[in-house]
């Protein structure tokens, strides 16, 4: 269930590897996986089918069969593809008198609301002065939502108890032209894209305040039908961009796809917590690399460039080779990834890791402490003992724990683990001498 | 639009015209060749059916027709519907009241309309004659606790609120003296939405429904359910599920062109039962789900 697609064609590579040479049928059973991990993202039929078919074309006949590494190189394609349909890097559109007026449409429980207090405090931390306005006189406490939410982001609200919307996003935008304010943020009421008389409303409030931002918020966990959602908004309203909200739980969001390449309207921002200060641009390749559920490995790979001292990852790797990886060695790698930074993000960056440790990750102190505890228990040990851990019996393991403040166990603890680690290294094949480490197989 | 009737049937037009538009281009061939099972396979996929779940569907079909009981559209049209209402049917039982009081926690993903729903299955259960009190437990989201109050005003229902930022389990507790203490029937609780990946907000759910047993209440779980929900639904079903216990599940939304079509997936991978069906924004708009009736619907 959580394979990433990753790991499939892998699969699928290594079982066609092994007799010979790769032909278009082989491709094919790759393209299948292709497919099926696409369409459990959500991306919608229609546009899987046209993604495939481009990839077909790319791959068959190309650098793919010839390639040591078909998966990866059938993975890159898929991903650049993707990256094609995303589009551009979100971001909102400037120029003309201020205020500019932007309004939030969507179904209902999308996340507008929500969306307009992040959007008003994003603009407010680039030293805007935003207003938020409440046109939804539908749902109850609505209002109050966004009154509470407007005191808490110290950003002014305007609101009604009661009227008409079009009227009260025209008060609004008086209000915020005679405060000189730079930005206005209209949260309409929630509504099926099939309800004729509420999508009349949006388009008269968009004309009452000559709108220069419509942006469709949409839930990242919606299927297929985002498609007939974002098409009916914007062919009704005019849609100018996207927020695809909640993308902090494992939804993959392939919705924000489909959406972008039937209506080609772009992503802007990306709502990834319930915290107000959740909301970021959006990131065509971080997108796509969602969707596949490969993990963010670009932002991965910057910190660790960043991180990793490469002569100390060029001595390690020769003493895996020689079997002569000791405690300290594996101290030295655990302190790398914590120059890397915070424990539950780089787990979420690393393909299939992030679900399956998500549990680890989420307690992020706790996983600190870990790794700090980890790291007494190593110093506590001598050189010698760090070389030969199987040196380490009863009375030296007692003198461990004392040492380093922990117990026995949690020294039988790091012991196991650094025992599984030896065993991991062995059993990855071809270690050094044959190809790179495959970090795809590993992360299995 | 106006669903005050809020009848399935109405509800699922919408639904059927998308689908019907499809089943009619799958069905108006004369033979089953190779592109009617292609077309069957998007339209279930469409539908959020899910890969794994549609290739199930069309495994039993295919399996039939290789054993001669299906030989032509309309047979395969029939062998579809079974196949749907089987697995709408599984774990289908009534939902037990008969304690008093019982406690009901309604759960989901953020926005999938548990406020909403509270208050239409307190209307429901007060019309058939139940002592409902309504408990507003949904403590995070801004004015989520007035959302339920005015509710309950209209409805001229009891509802029990805390301040933002209060303890939901405390909060039970207080509902549950109060309901046995009045003679309340059933005890509905309103929960905050929770994304289903965030441990620590399900542990939460979990202490309430500890909260509740610890004084010998029964607890029922109903998950709120958006139709519109694609194959992130099963994720969402599963996490609930381990958490709490999962006794039914309410779709809501089912007023658009959305199909629901995750619950054949989730029913198909879970075995929950679906139990109501929101179908507007009204306190009436709710209706008990009724597999056959709703797969009629679908493919009529």
């Amino acid at each position: 269930m959580f394979d990433t697609l990753s790991g499939k064609l892998q699969a699928v590579f290594e079982r066609l590897g092994q007799k010979g040479k790769l032909g278009e049928k082989d491709v094919e059973e790759a393209l299948r996986e292709v497919r099926l991990a696409l369409l459990e993202a959500d991306v919608h039929f229609r546009v899987v089918r046209g993604l495939v078919d481009r990839v077909r074309a790319r791959a068959i006949g190309s650098e793919v069969l010839q390639s040591l590494t078909p998966a990866q190189q059938v993975i890159k394609i898929v991903h650049e593809e993707l990256v094609g349909l995303l589009g551009e890097p979100g971001k909102l559109a400037s120029g003309g008198a201020p205020p500019q007026v932007i309004m939030l449409v969507g179904l209902q429980g999308s996340g507008k609301t929500t969306s307009a207090a992040k959007l008003a405090l994003h603009l407010k931390k680039q030293g805007q002065r935003p207003l938020l306005a409440a046109a939804d006189p539908y749902r109850p406490a609505a209002v109050e939502q966004l009154r509470i939410l407007g005191r808490q982001t110290e950003v002014p609200v305007h609101a009604e108890s009661a009227g008409d919307p079009v009227a009260i996003s025209r008060a609004a935008l008086q209000e915020a032209r005679s405060n000189h304010l730079s930005h206005l943020i209209i949260d309409t009421a929630g509504r099926l894209q099939t309800d004729n008389a509420l999508m009349g409303e949006l388009q008269r409030i968009k004309a009452a305040v000559s709108a220069t931002e419509v942006l469709l918020v949409a839930d990242s966990t919606i299927g297929q039908e985002a498609l007939r959602v974002a098409e009916t908004f914007h062919t009704t309203v005019g849609l100018t961009g996207i927020i695809l909200t909640k993308l902090d739980g494992d939804a993959r969001g392939g919705a924000a796809l489909s959406v972008r390449e039937v209506t080609g309207v772009p992503l802007k921002f990306l709502g990834t917590g319930e915290m107000l200060e959740a909301i970021e641009p959006f990131y065509p390749d971080r997108m796509a690399s969602r969707i596949l559920g490969m993990g963010d490995v670009l932002s991965l790979i910057e910190r660790a460039q960043q991180a990793v001292d490469l002569d100390q990852v060029e001595e390690t790797r020769r003493k895996i080779r020689s079997g002569t990886f000791d405690l300290g060695d594996f101290l030295e790698q655990l302190r790398q990834v914590r120059k890397m930074g915070p424990l539950d993000q780089l787990l979420g960056m690393i393909p299939g890791v992030g679900k399956r440790l998500a549990k680890a990750g989420e307690d992020e102190a706790g996983a600190q402490d870990e790794l700090k505890r980890t790291e007494a228990i190593i110093l506590s040990m001598t050189p010698v003992e760090r070389q030969r851990p199987e040196l380490i019996g009863g009375s030296r393991r007692r003198r461990i724990a004392k040492g380093s403040g922990t117990s026995a166990s949690d020294v039988n603890r790091v012991l196991g683990q650094f025992r599984q680690i030896q065993q991991l290294m062995r059993s990855v094949p071809g270690t050094g001498s044959r190809r790179n480490i495959d970090l795809g197989r590993l992360f299995q | 639009m106006s669903f005050s009737i809020g009848s399935l049937r109405q509800a699922a037009a919408k639904t059927r015209s998308a689908f019907r538009d499809r089943l009619a281009s799958v069905f108006s061939k004369s033979e089953l060749s190779a592109e009617v099972w292609d077309d069957l396979e998007e339209m279930l996929i469409t539908a959020d059916v899910g890969v794994s779940t549609t290739e199930n569907i069309l495994g039993e079909l295919r399996g039939r027709e290789r054993k001669g009981q299906i030989r032509e559209i309309d047979g395969l049209r029939e062998g579809l519907h079974q196949e749907l209402v089987a697995r709408l049917n599984q774990g289908i039982s009534a939902l037990a009241l008969d304690d008093q009081p019982v406690v009901i926690l309604v759960v989901g993903f953020n926005g999938a309309g548990k406020t909403t729903t509270v208050a239409k299955l307190g209307r429901y259960w007060q019309q058939a004659g139940k002592r409902v009190l309504l408990v507003a437990g949904d403590t995070f989201r801004a004015a989520g606790g007035e959302q339920l109050n005015i509710w309950a005003e209209r409805l001229g229902l009891q509802c029990i609120a805390g301040q933002r930022g209060a303890d939901a389990a405390a909060l039970l507790f207080d509902a549950i003296a109060s309901a046995r203490a009045r003679g309340f029937d059933v005890v509905l609780v309103d929960t905050a939405g929770r994304i289903h990946t965030k441990t620590n907000l399900m542990d939460e759910l979990g202490k309430m429904r500890g909260i509740a047993q610890r004084q010998q209440i029964e607890v029922r779980t109903l998950l709120v359910l958006d139709a519109s929900t694609g194959q992130n639904g099963i994720a969402q079903a599963r996490a609930f599920r381990d958490a709490v216990g999962l006794d039914g599940i309410v779709v809501t939304k089912l007023d658009g062109t959305a199909k629901g079509g995750v619950l054949f997936a989730v029913a198909d991978e879970l075995g929950a039962p679906v139990r109501f069906v929101g179908t507007g924004e009204q306190p009436d708009d709710l209706v008990v789900f009724d597999p056959e009736a709703f797969v009629t619907a679908v493919l009529e």
